[in-house]
């Protein structure tokens, strides 16, 4: 696994964006979800982006591995332009790993197996080799004991966890996450949120949509705020928390803070 | 202790049958009706004769199958058991659609022949055994059609999705009977080659069939979340990969009891094969009923064979029944 | 540029032409098929023959009718029978439904099991059983029409039912009954279902302000079940009008079995079954139109 943090550094020293969103806009029917949004991410950056209800945060990381559609504008990843192509589509999405609000795990496969699944289906690794890179993914998420149980028999905490080191086994280049902790009962966001901090040290590119704000001041390098589907702010944590330039992320921080 | 015993009883009588003056009327209105039908059935009964069934035992459950053949038959009836008793040891969906085609095929080889075996004609073939084996084969035939008609009906793409919701309530809307008479005189129409009697009816079952199969599978589809393909396609599966891995074992998983009841419902179907000169358990009955010697006997037949479609489709609907309280 | 075949959308249309390819060139297949048959059988496609004199007499008409008449009447007697024995063994069926259905969640111990019986037995048997057994063993052995068993207003014979002096043929009697009992069955499920999915508190709430037991059923708990039961309810209604046309197996004539008596006479194969179709789902689509209207009139009132 130690491959993983050594080509996100290689990629650190690059510091090219490995994440490109220009000018992204998309439409549910009639009314229009994202307005011109645009991103740049960097190899090994975390960016939280934040958000009143409604925004577009959901939709606008759901573009990045094309889980949704856009309209117009580009987004790049990797190098690799998210096309129609549906060969870029299948590189893309096996270099971006997803979490879920509801952690989506697959409830009838045991906690291995979820791991597993993607690894010898899609890297086509035998089922010794993805074994082996689930049992140290699930060691490093702090739940290996749990690996022959059913997803149900879970705490939803342990639940995220295992999403994230499923994710992880396809060893993707930036991971996105959507609330990761919102549905979670208090006394489990800690343990998720301590996770996600060491999978940023190592240096891993992330993108997290959150409300959580320790989180944000202490392991982002940029909080993006949209509103209305658009970006309005792109800074550093320190400064987007204690000196916002625009109105709506001045309202917003006051409703949350 | 004598007089608790003797009053339980009483009291029972009381609280369930005479707690209300409405309920005592009730109650004497059931035992009249109860009185009239026991009654009429007891002195039919009487006069009721048996020797219709008892010499006629080997048609009912086999039908004209030549006699020095009949070891074939007794190998038939081993195969569902084995099917049963290996699926019960091994757990698993996927030995399923191993088993059960693998034990379809080799039913059909013994009771058709072929191979090593004498080949005998679809027209001898009857009684229970047709029944049950047009239910199980038109069962198994429809459910691949009718999995791809569920699949093409919420697929987003809409020339496939009009084709599958147009084949599918056109089917539903016509009664069975219209179908089967389009299996027998439209298929020999419409194919160029010749088609077996029973063959066309099997045919007709399966058509029809897979419609309503499709509808249950449908609503399984339905109700997995979303999330769970989300989450498949965004580590990477395909569309082939995200169906056979992730949606089909749980959705199939969700849809058992409807299947088995669609299954109970085609079995009772398959009674209308006698409308089209096949001999299974109702065809073979009108064909003994109409021997001079049997005459009249439709009482003792038709509650034989009631009592044989009742017993089948009861015991599913129990496992079926049991197999909804586990699931959920 | 991507290259065409890489394009999702390209791919998705190409799929579709595909299919659709494969579809029209099944029929174009069934099609020529269908041709070259009626060649070799000297037929040629038309409904010219329904004109023509049907020459058959019909056992029951609502209309006047006799054979010298064309097919095109025969088989309108066919479809008003069939309209007829759905449509008054489906408010037979409803009624003895909601009967069945109230009775099994009863306290009245007898009553209780009497309706399980009835439901357990008749819905796991074959309906075209039922209608043998109606017609062979229960109407043809009942005693002769000048005997009949009398029931107050209805008399019952060999020559089937007498209502009011309205005569019903030992036919359309057993058709009826077999249909009536068989559906009420389904129908007694659903309404036992959608009784017990109404909210406990609701009856509690109407027993509480002091509304008697009938009185909560009719006024409170009924209202809603009905809701809840009216798509399953339009369901067996559509089954039941299908079901109808096991009518040839006790020599009913309806719109089948007239259809399959003119198709043996004339041959027109094509013809016939392109009658059958539009008349069955016809008849289906009104069916589940009129129960829909009606739904949607309900949830409006009810918001
Ligand atoms: N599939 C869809 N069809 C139509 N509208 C949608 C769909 N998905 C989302 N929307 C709408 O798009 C807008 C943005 O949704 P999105 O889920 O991206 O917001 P969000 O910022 O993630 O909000 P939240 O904080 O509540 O998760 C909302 O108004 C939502 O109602
Ligand atoms: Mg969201």
């Amino acid at each position: 696994m130690t491959n993983t943090i050594e080509t996100a550094e290689n990629e650190i020293i690059e510091n090219q964006p490995i994440l490109i969103a220009h000018d992204v806009s998309k439409w549910f029917g009639k009314f229009q979800v994202l307005r011109n949004a645009n991103l740049q991410v960097k190899a090994g950056e975390v960016v939280v982006i934040m958000g009143p209800s409604g925004s577009g945060k959901s939709t606008f990381i759901r573009t990045f591995n094309a889980l949704e559609p856009y309209q117009e504008g580009r987004i790049t990843i990797d190098g690799i332009p998210l096309t129609e192509d549906i060969q870029n589509i299948d590189q893309i999405r096996r270099d971006v790993g997803m979490v879920f609000q509801q952690f989506n795990l697959f409830p009838h496969l045991t906690v291995l197996e979820n791991v597993t699944l993607a690894p010898i289906q899609v890297r086509k690794f035998t089922k010794p080799q993805a074994n082996e890179i689930a049992r140290q993914l699930l060691d490093r998420v702090g739940i290996l004991e749990q690996a022959q149980k059913y997803p149900g028999k879970l705490s939803g905490g342990q639940q995220q966890r295992v999403a994230i080191a499923r994710a992880l086994a396809m060893e993707p280049k930036i991971m996105l996450f959507d609330e990761p902790t919102s549905s979670l009962d208090p006394e489990m966001v800690r343990e998720v949120l301590d996770v996600m901090r060491s999978l940023a040290k190592s240096g891993m590119t992330m993108l997290v949509v959150t409300h959580e704000v320790g989180f944000a001041r202490e392991v982002a390098d940029r909080v993006v705020f949209m509103d209305a589907g658009q970006v309005i702010e792109d800074t550093t944590p320190a400064e987007f928390f204690t000196q916002p330039k625009e109105a709506r992320s001045k309202l917003f921080l006051s409703q949350i803070l | 202790m004598n007089t608790k015993i003797t009053i339980k009883p009483v009291r029972w009588v009381q609280k369930n049958l005479f707690n209300t003056p409405y309920n005592t009327v009730l109650t004497i209105l059931c035992v009249w009706v109860l009185w009239n039908i026991l009654s009429s059935l007891f002195s039919w009964l009487s006069q009721s004769e048996w020797a219709v069934i008892s010499e006629n035992l080997r048609l009912f459950l086999v039908g004209r199958f030549p006699e020095s053949q009949l070891w074939r038959m007794g190998a038939i009836a081993l195969i569902p058991i084995l099917i049963a008793s290996t699926l019960v040891v091994r757990r698993s969906q996927a030995w399923n659609f191993v088993l059960i085609p693998l034990g379809l095929a080799s039913i059909t080889w013994l009771a058709n022949g072929g191979f090593g075996l004498p080949l005998i004609r679809s027209s001898l073939w009857g009684g229970l055994f047709l029944t049950l084996f047009a239910a199980a084969i038109s069962t198994a035939l429809a459910f691949p059609l009718g999995l791809l008609l569920a699949l093409g009906r919420r697929s987003e793409l809409p020339v496939i999705r009009g084709i599958s919701t147009i084949y599918i309530e056109l089917v539903r809307g016509l009664p069975l009977i219209g179908i089967l008479f389009m299996a027998q005189v439209m298929l020999p129409l419409v194919v160029p080659f010749r088609l077996d009697r029973l063959l066309r009816a099997i045919l007709g079952l399966t058509f029809f069939n897979a419609a309503y199969l499709a509808e249950n599978i449908r609503s399984g589809l339905q109700s997995l979340p979303l999330g769970q393909s989300e989450a498949a396609r965004s580590l990477g599966l395909n569309s082939i990969q995200t169906l056979r891995f992730i949606i089909l074992p749980q959705a199939l998983r969700l849809v058992i009891p409807a299947i088995v009841g669609q299954f109970i419902s085609l079995f009772k179907d398959t009674s209308l094969l006698a409308l089209f000169a096949l001999f299974e358990l109702t065809g073979i009955a009108r064909s003994i009923l109409s021997q001079p010697q049997f005459i009249g006997r439709n009482g003792e037949v038709y509650l034989f064979i009631g009592l044989i479609y009742w017993m089948f489709c009861f015991g599913l609907s129990q496992f079926s029944k049991r197999l909804e309280v586990r699931s959920s | 540029m991507t290259a065409i075949w890489r394009r999702k959308k390209y791919l998705e249309w190409a799929g579709q032409a595909i299919v659709l390819a494969i579809v029209v060139g099944l029929l174009v297949m069934f099609g020529h098929n269908l041709d070259q048959s009626l060649k070799r059988l000297g037929l040629r496609l038309g409904f010219k023959f329904l004109d023509s004199q049907a020459g058959f007499s019909v056992a029951e008409s609502i209309i006047p009718y006799d054979p010298s008449q064309s097919y095109s009447r025969v088989l309108l007697v066919g479809f008003l029978n069939s309209l007829k024995v759905i449509f008054s063994s489906l408010t037979a069926a409803t009624i003895i439904g909601v009967v069945a259905g109230i009775a099994r969640l009863s306290d009245n111990w007898l009553v209780r099991q009497m309706a399980k019986v009835y439901v357990e037995a008749l819905r796991n048997l074959p309906l075209l059983l039922q209608l043998l057994f109606w017609y062979f063993v229960v109407f043809l052995a009942l005693p002769k029409a000048d005997n009949a068993i009398s029931l107050g207003f209805i008399q019952i014979s060999r020559s089937g039912i007498n209502l009011f002096g309205l005569a019903l043929s030992p036919e359309f009697s057993s058709l009826f009954a077999g249909l009536t009992f068989y559906t009420g069955t389904f129908i007694a499920e659903i309404v036992r279902g959608s009784i017990k999915g109404v909210d406990r508190g609701q009856s509690e709430a109407a027993r509480a302000l002091g509304l008697s037991a009938g009185v909560t059923l009719r006024r409170v708990i009924f209202p809603q079940a009905l809701r809840t039961m009216i798509p399953s309810l339009a369901n067996q209604y559509l089954n039941l009008a299908k079901n109808s046309s096991l009518a040839i197996a006790i020599g009913y004539p309806d719109l089948y079995a007239i259809s399959s008596t003119t198709f043996n006479q004339t041959g027109r194969a094509v013809e016939m079954m392109i009658l059958i179709s539009i008349t069955y789902l016809t008849v289906s689509l009104t069916i589940a139109g009129l129960l829909n209207a009606y739904n949607s009139r309900m949830q409006r009132s009810l918001r």
